[in-house]
């Protein structure tokens, strides 16, 4: 008995042993690591948003976070086709992110406190500043937001959407009925046959789905815009290089646009003197080995995916089905009027 | 030759040589080894676990339970039981409005299942050949339809034959009941004083019921006269409840939605907007959303094919010979069944039964789909974006499954027990 009970504790101490030092290889923490391992960028998008992430009629990926994604992609292995892309719900999108299911989120997300403290993520900045706005049939004969008293409300689950109109309604004492579907194309189903009122998310949202309507003329957007909606790339707490590429990624797309760089004239732009394309560019310094890539990152982003103003234009821009202007919206440069303001690549 | 059974005593002789030899010493050391490494295991994982969540500074705990949320939940049973106005109600009591509207479609859910279960199951056996093949068809199409799409088209259907919310849409009684897009308008029992009175006397009316039922059958035991007592129970509850209601100063009242149209002049002189036209509640009366309808019928009709089948196998599990002899004994089809059949195959029917109503009850999850706000859907959806701590909610969403599961199979064993053939 004697001999059974030592024998007992040394395969316990065994056990505890092996299993701290199994321990000692927890998270690390480099994602830079992984991504290069595995070859490509894993990244999570929305379950189909036009103008965002979208997949056309071929089954390509589309959209200005998907071109976000794949200048990444460029910036850390060359090839802007090097991003995967994962298709996530608004419930599911932050848990996939922080359980390492994708190494970045650009799906449409809106710049909390909340999401940048509670739930151990980091905003890599923003893409596109937007607002919460409402959709009603035109039949209904609502001209603002204000008329809306006992309204039932069609939207998101999941998201800030809720939060903000709760908020909205009130502070303007108006009741309502809010009904929150998981799926974007159940909250329009169910918004077009009658079952709501009102159909509710971000401005970019609504202009979106709108053209998934039976009869987009027979809708109008409210002109009241009722929170801020700042939206951008998510990374994972605890990973300083990682959150460092995800930044100077947008940061050298916005520059790119400021000083002229274009996909168009990018090769021709190698040859120029102004010190401060040379900088973007990496014909001068060694600002990409610093990221932990290669100092030609800029130059394949432009190259590859362009800056930001055409990737705008392309996606969201007044010549697309969405039709946002740029021109006098807060998605300006602000060279022009904007918020779109990076630093200086020096 | 004798045999040489050499018996090994128990930690008798040599240690390391009994761990190895004795059969006893050694099924205890290999039991005592996996049982370290099953607890080891989950320490480690445990540990795991912990360490990550820290690394990437997510908090942790359950104080969360604590914080007011800040959105509106549509209008369900658990909205009115349980104070859900946003800035005012916290994550706990979004919690139980979760669970208690999951509780409402599974028992409404359960109940009607089995209903249209036993209906099917016994118009499967019938010698009809309409209502045969009515249920083989009914039977084979809704088993074989995944339920996600069952609820998905239900939805889409229900949406769209119901009249425009601006629209009276179906009435009953009146107007007492209305359906349109919004929901199913009733009247709503608003009680006052005195109802605690008049439901102690219902419940004592129902003792007294029983009382007189197991009196009668005691009798009948002793001298073979029938008693009604089933129809006499009922007269009783009846009787005695009016009574005391009356006595009381009728305690409850029923209250009827009403229909606004645009342009009305409301008492206190405001008009009615045309946003706001449509069914009222705010003077009374009770909506059930299409939602929980769409819910409901779903749920019903893809579980009740299968208690179909089930019923189906426990009826014909009773032998033949059962019938035979009561129809030999002069009984009629009615009391055959219900009297001979039925009973035996009861036995047969609630095991498989008790997994059915669990497979509903779980199964209703699915509610996020359509917008019902079940337990998943508010606070695995909706409060787990806000909050962020995955861990702890969803554990606390397998805890009232798990609850909910074993209420409902305890519950159901205990029936099945009193069902149980007893063998002398």
């Amino acid at each position: 008995m004697k001999l059974l009970s030592a024998t007992g504790a040394l395969t316990a101490l065994g056990l505890v042993l092996s299993a701290s030092a199994a321990n000692a290889e927890a998270h690390t923490g480099s994602t830079l690591a992984t991504v290069m391992n595995n070859g490509s960028v894993q990244c999570g998008v929305s379950q189909g948003l036009p103008g965002f992430s979208n997949k056309d009629d071929a089954g390509n990926w589309t959209g200005i976070d998907v071109d976000y994604c794949r200048a990444v992609a460029a910036a850390v292995f060359g090839d802007a086709n090097a991003a995967k892309f994962t298709p996530l719900s608004a419930k599911e999108r932050f848990t996939a992110l922080s359980s390492g299911e994708v190494d970045i989120l650009s799906r449409n997300t809106t710049w909390t406190m909340t999401r940048d403290t509670q739930l151990g993520l980091n905003f890599a900045g923003v893409n596109y500043y937007d607002g919460q706005g409402m959709m009603v049939p035109a039949d209904l004969g609502v001209k603002t937001a204000m008329e809306l008293d006992g309204a039932s409300i069609c939207t998101n689950t999941g998201t800030t959407t809720e939060l903000n109109i709760t908020d909205f309604f009130r502070t303007n004492n108006m009741s309502f009925e809010l009904v929150a579907f998981e799926k974007a194309d159940e909250v329009v189903a169910a918004y077009d046959s009658g079952r709501c009122d009102v159909y509710t998310t971000d401005k970019s949202g609504i202009a979106a789905q709108r053209l998934k309507l039976a009869d987009p003329a027979a809708h109008t957007i409210l002109p009241e815009t009722i929170s801020k909606e700042p939206l951008g790339p998510v990374v994972r707490q605890g990973d300083d290089q990682w959150f460092n590429i995800a930044r100077w990624t947008l940061n050298c797309m916005i520059n790119a646009e400021e000083m002229g760089v274009t996909s168009a004239n990018v090769t021709d732009m190698m040859n120029s003197d102004n010190p401060g394309i040379k900088r973007l560019l990496g014909t001068e310094g060694t600002f990409g080995e610093n990221l932990g890539v290669s100092n030609g990152w800029c130059a394949s982003i432009i190259e590859q995916v362009g800056n930001y103003g055409e990737t705008y234009e392309a996606n969201v821009g007044s010549e697309t089905p969405l039709e946002l202007a740029r021109d006098g919206s807060v998605n300006a440069l602000w060279t022009q009027g904007g918020l779109m303001y990076a630093p200086p690549i020096r | 030759m004798a045999l040489n059974t050499q018996r090994d005593e128990g930690g008798g002789d040599g240690g390391l040589a009994a761990l190895i030899y004795d059969p006893k010493a050694r099924g205890l050391l290999f039991q005592i080894i996996l049982l370290l490494a099953v607890i080891g295991f989950f320490a480690w994982i445990l540990d795991n676990t912990v360490s990550n969540l820290a690394a990437q500074n997510k908090k942790s705990g359950f104080g969360f339970l604590g914080e007011s949320s800040g959105f509106q939940i549509l209008t369900t049973l658990g909205t009115y039981l349980i104070e859900a106005r946003p800035g005012v109600a916290t994550y706990f009591d979004i919690f139980w409005i979760g669970v208690v509207n999951t509780l409402a479609v599974a028992v409404v859910g359960i109940i009607f299942a089995t209903i249209i279960g036993f209906t099917i199951g016994i118009f499967r056996l019938s010698s009809n050949v309409i209502l045969r093949g009515f249920a083989t068809v009914y039977v084979e199409v809704l088993r074989n339809i995944p339920l996600l799409l069952q609820i998905l088209f239900f939805y889409i259907v229900v949406l769209r034959i119901l009249p425009n919310k601006r629209e009276t849409g179906y009435t009953l009684f009146n107007g007492a009941f209305g359906l349109n897009i919004e929901g199913l308008f009733a009247p709503y029992p608003a009680i006052s004083e005195g109802f605690g009175t008049v439901f102690l006397a219902f419940v004592g009316a129902l003792v007294l019921a029983w009382c007189v039922a197991w009196l009668a059958r005691k009798r009948q035991e002793a001298t073979g006269k029938q008693f009604p007592s089933f129809w006499v129970g009922v007269a009783l509850v009846i009787a005695i409840t009016m009574a005391v209601f009356y006595s009381v100063g009728e305690p409850l009242v029923w209250e009827f939605p009403r229909f606004l149209n645009a342009g009305d002049e409301l008492p206190d002189g405001r008009t009615v907007s045309r946003i706001k036209a449509g069914y009222d509640i705010e003077l009374g009366g009770m909506v059930i959303v299409p939602e929980f309808l769409a819910l409901l019928l779903a749920l019903s009709l893809y579980t009740a094919s299968f208690i179909a089948e089930i019923v189906r196998a426990g009826i014909l599990a009773v032998p033949g010979g059962q019938t035979e002899a009561s129809k030999a004994l002069g009984m009629s089809n009615g009391h055959n069944l219900r009297l001979v059949v039925i009973p035996q195959a009861l036995r047969v029917i609630i095991p498989p039964l008790t997994s059915q109503y669990l497979n509903l009850t779980k199964n209703s999850s699915l509610a996020v789909a359509i917008a019902y706000p079940d337990i998943v859907s508010v606070f695995a959806g909706t409060a787990l974006n806000q909050v962020g701590q995955e861990i702890e909610m969803i554990f606390m969403m397998m805890m009232v499954y798990l609850v909910i599961s074993l209420v409902t199979s305890a519950f159901m064993n205990w029936f099945n027990d009193r069902m149980r053939l007893v063998e002398r």
